[in-house]
């Protein structure tokens, strides 16, 4: 009966450690998402490049609209340079229908998104991630296969004016690890929408 | 034919510019104020450590729909604890471009309460002043009562919930 208690309160103990998702330093998560176009996507399609972009983004969000034309241009510098943008949208389309299969299909077309854009149908991977919020950009780096994440937060310092933008803090965490050294500011916070989570 | 044209020509005119003299009223009476510091303008006074009002403080936007759905929640709860000295501020994240929309807004739910709108810079130093424990995502809300801060919470709130919080933190 004792043994059964211990763990019991064992068991309880475990469940109550919510998981706090990824931090920098840590082995990034593989997975396998559909994209607009249909086709599976995952980190293991990126085994030439140096590293990702991983964006948690969505249609709806205005923070994420601010910056849909700055993701698209980091992509653009970083593609070739062998980091490309990979954005995933997380939320629950029964909360909000703007963030549906049909609406990223549709937004991707309208704005020419040149990566994909993959849909976290089970929330899974934004969970794994930790991610809260959209835009929420975690850059991981590849060094023979293994992914570690050596970036997580905003884009940048502004979200309201590119123009008035001080700290291109993505930039400066790629542009690091290009050039073979450590990224200096590893993590920042920004306001953003909540992720839509499914109710249970 | 010209003068019908002539007509709708000029009441439109006369129209746009009935229009434009009710956002010009509006602007002269802003609703919600620019704040770089809202513990500074809310008069939270963290320095007055005597103070025992508990400030309940909202982050929120208009474009935030978990925000906008909990914002009723908030003013049910400022109204009710009134007297046990809570009083609700509403501090909204929107951009400052967007302040005839938020007013707007303010003005069409019948807010009360204070609400400021913050334009305190990057928004990597103050969250985390604000706690350090916040992503950034909202809705959000912080509480303070005599000179400090004495709770934090990322995410949506039940009526529920915020009464019971409130009540342990008046007591």
């Amino acid at each position: 009966m004792k043994k059964l208690t211990i763990i019991f309160a064992a068991f309880l103990l475990l469940a109550s450690f919510k998981p706090e998702g990824l931090k920098v330093g840590d082995k990034a998560a593989d997975f396998k998402l559909k994209n607009i176009d249909g086709k599976m996507v995952g980190l293991s399609d990126y085994k030439d490049s140096k590293g990702v972009i991983l964006v948690f983004t969505c249609n709806h969000c205005p923070f994420a609209k601010k910056y849909e034309d700055r993701v698209i241009a980091l992509d653009k510098k970083y593609k070739s340079l062998g980091f490309p943008v990979v954005a995933v949208n997380p939320n629950d389309v029964s909360e909000v229908p703007e963030d549906s299969y049909d609406n990223m299909q549709k937004r991707a077309k309208e704005k020419g998104f040149g990566f994909p854009y993959l849909v976290d149908e089970t929330q899974a991977t934004a969970r794994t991630y930790g991610a809260t919020r959209t835009p929420h950009v975690y850059v991981l780096q590849n060094v023979k296969g293994t992914y570690t994440v050596k970036y997580i937060g905003a884009i940048d310092d502004n979200s309201d004016d590119a123009k008035a933008v001080k700290e291109k803090y993505v930039e400066s965490a790629v542009d690091a690890l290009l050039a073979g050294k450590e990224v200096s500011t590893n993590s920042t916070k920004a306001i953003g929408c909540t992720i839509k989570w499914k109710k249970a | 034919m010209i003068k019908t044209a002539v007509i709708l020509f000029s009441s439109l005119i006369l129209f746009s510019g009935a229009k434009v003299g009710v956002v010009n009223m509006a602007q002269l009476h802003h609703r919600v104020n620019v704040s770089t510091d809202f513990i500074k303008d809310s008069k939270i006074g963290l320095s007055d450590k005597t103070n025992d009002t508990l400030y309940v403080v909202n982050f929120w936007a208009t474009w935030c729909k978990p925000c906008v759905g909990e914002m009723p929640f908030f003013i049910k709860a400022d109204e009710r604890f009134r007297s046990q000295k809570v009083k609700v501020v509403f501090v909204s994240l929107n951009s400052v471009k967007e302040i005839s929309q938020v007013d707007k807004f303010v003005a069409e739910k019948q807010v009360k309460q204070e609400v400021l709108l913050l334009n305190a810079g990057n928004p990597n130093v103050w969250i985390d002043q604000v706690d350090s424990s916040w992503s950034g995502a909202i809705p959000a809300t912080v509480m303070y009562r005599k000179g400090q801060k004495t709770f934090f919470k990322e995410g949506e709130f039940t009526q529920n919930e915020l009464d019971s919080i409130i009540k342990t933190k008046i007591n």
